[in-house]
């Protein structure tokens, strides 16, 4: 592993560039290196691991039960990377992602204040997940937070909230973190579940396969651990965070009543899904997954998207958890490989059937939890006008309703352009989800049928200077220059 | 609103400002983390309506943890390791063309 800490480290050309360095991404380079490719690991974080394996290599925590054995399996994958040659250049955001016309592609980097456009013959994007929006009233309070965000500040700091705290939601994460905080010491008030009850009905017929999986005993060991000891809310059907200028409480509606919960941080959490903002803007295509509920980038059994030479691994095409992102990293590196004429198809046929074997284990057992953990409708639409959907440019449910009916608005990007929703820093990534939905409910159709935000790049906030300080191509010149 | 848990490794501290207060966190932090470590709920208001905000998702996504870094605005507090001397402000909301801010 070569760690790069300048732009000016990065090579013109790599026979791969990989995004991300999770579970997926880590694999795919390994794998690609050690194959003999040459190989840029391109993460925007300080540190190897992406968010599952968050500060793996620095973490200040130092009981290995508080995080848990899952996560220091992490270890192993940083190993495997070290002695091959990869370039690794952690803080690197790569902002774009285009087809170059050497017939692979040209990728923004900024690194360190400074950008720089370089080429690669394949790309694997594995940019992982992000959490689902939930957006409740007054969700944007400081204090509130998303309960990954809190897993992060106890990895990679040691901190953990120092307050009343109460964790709202649902999914298998929503255990693990309020057991890992539980172990920290944190003073967790109240565990608000927001399971739908009727969610069961769906997903039992999932459940002989999940009686098959590795997900069983895990997941059970979580939820003994975390409901034996922590004050467990079940069938929460309605939240709101209440303060001014800070969160000071939550008020919980269950079985028909409602009380406020006194709290100093509200963890909010109802499951992943991809994180397709790359993908989208380099033009991959992309459907709604109605198990998992969310846009997910299409891509084949070799994680090849839409574009040939892009490769999609890990749970940014679609939850499966951090084992199975990493296989799939394994496998989508094979497939680039095979691309670049390093390996005969037959020779990757051969090399990627025991992973894929693994792959199909790895993943039994995950349709139950998708239907089991399906957000409840009101947690995905928000009902209550006042709620604010984009968070950047604080557009509310209730301008979304109202435009989406008097205005017969089809989609979000028309949405975008009467309300500006998605139009702020953060790219649509916090309201994407519950425009659709909102646009979805309110013109009775399905959410596929409603569509995405049409991204572009980049995808990332670069500053002016860092472009205008990249070197000008011909094309360019020609584009402007009359 | 976070407070170091008992059994963390110990790691040298680093000085910074935020609005002009000298503070101290964990070399190994985040700006985003030392600003939470440090009971800072709220490091910017909305361009829009002005209302505070503070870290959301502490992994790059939501853009609520922006600050001003060394005269440098709109950085992502989340993303940014910080480092000795570090000067830190509070993003103000919305640029007016005359260079006020409100």
């Amino acid at each position: 592993m070569i760690p790069i800490e300048t732009i000016g480290q990065v090579a013109e050309h790599y026979d791969i560039a990989v995004v991300g360095a999770g579970p997926a991404g880590l694999a795919a380079a390994a794998r690609a290196a050690e194959l003999g490719l040459s190989v840029l690991l391109a993460d925007e974080n300080p540190a190897p691991g992406g968010q599952i394996y968050r500060a793996i290599t620095t973490t200040p925590v130092t009981p290995r039960a508080v995080l848990g054995e899952d996560y220091w399996k992490g270890g192993a994958l940083v190993d495997r990377l070290r002695p091959t040659n990869a370039a690794y250049a952690p803080g690197c955001t790569v902002w774009s992602v285009a087809p170059d016309e050497a017939g692979g592609f040209e990728l923004g980097l900024s690194l360190g204040g400074q950008a720089r456009l370089i080429a690669a013959g394949q790309v694997i994007l594995a940019t992982g997940a992000q959490e689902r929006p939930f957006p409740i009233p007054g969700w944007t309070l400081p204090g509130v937070m998303t309960a990954g965000a809190a897993q992060i500040a106890l990895k990679a700091s040691g901190l953990v909230p120092s307050g009343r705290t109460v964790i709202a939601g649902c999914g298998p994460l929503l255990y693990l973190l309020a057991g890992q905080l539980a172990a920290a010491g944190a003073n967790i008030v109240a565990v608000l579940d927001t399971t739908p009850r009727r969610n069961w009905l769906a997903a039992i017929a999932a459940f002989p396969d999940f009686l098959r999986s590795p997900y069983l005993a895990k997941g059970l060991k979580l939820m003994a651990a975390a409901r034996g000891k922590l004050p467990f809310k079940t069938g929460v059907t309605a939240l709101a965070a209440q303060g001014a200028g800070k969160v000071t409480g939550v008020t919980v509606t269950r079985g028909g009543a409602t009380e406020t919960i006194p709290c100093d941080a509200l963890l909010l959490h109802q499951g992943v899904i991809p994180g397709i903002n790359l993908a989208n803007a380099a033009g991959c295509a992309q459907h709604f997954d109605t198990v998992q509920h969310c846009w997910t980038p299409t891509v084949d059994e070799w994680f090849a998207s839409s574009i040939p030479g892009i490769a999609i691994a890990g749970d940014g095409a679609g939850i499966g958890g951090a084992e199975s992102a990493a296989l799939r990293g394994e496998i989508a590196a094979l497939d680039a490989a095979r691309r670049l004429g390093r390996l005969s198809e037959a020779e990757r046929n051969e090399k990627a059937a025991p992973t894929q074997a693994e792959l199909a284990r790895s993943l039994r057992g995950r349709r139950f939890l998708d239907l089991l953990y399906r957000p409840a409708p009101q947690f995905l639409a928000p009902p209550a006008d006042e709620t604010i959907v984009c968070r950047c440019e604080e557009v509310t449910a209730g301008q979304i309703r109202d435009t989406a009916r008097r205005l017969g608005v089809t989609g979000p990007n028309q949405m975008k352009a009467f309300l500006r929703c998605g139009m702020g820093p953060c790219q649509g990534r916090l309201c994407g989800p519950t425009v659709v939905e909102l646009i979805a409910q309110e013109r009775g159709v399905s959410a596929e049928e409603t569509g995405y935000y049409r991204l572009r790049p980049p995808v990332k906030p670069v500053t002016l200077a860092e472009l205008a300080a990249l070197p000008p191509t011909d094309a360019a010149v020609k584009a402007v220059v009359r | 609103m976070f407070r170091p848990m008992h059994e963390a490794k110990p790691a040298e501290a680093l000085g910074f400002t935020f609005d002009g207060r000298a503070l101290t966190a964990r070399a190994g932090d985040t700006v985003a983390a030392a600003l939470l470590a440090n009971g800072i709920q709220a490091c910017r208001q909305t361009p829009v309506s002005g209302a505070d905000r503070g870290p959301y998702c502490m992994m790059g996504v939501c853009f609520d943890c922006l600050v001003v870094i060394d005269g440098v605005g709109n950085r992502q507090g989340c993303l940014v390791p910080l480092r000795e001397g570090m000067r830190i402000e509070t993003q103000a909301g919305r640029r007016h063309p005359d260079g006020a801010q409100s």
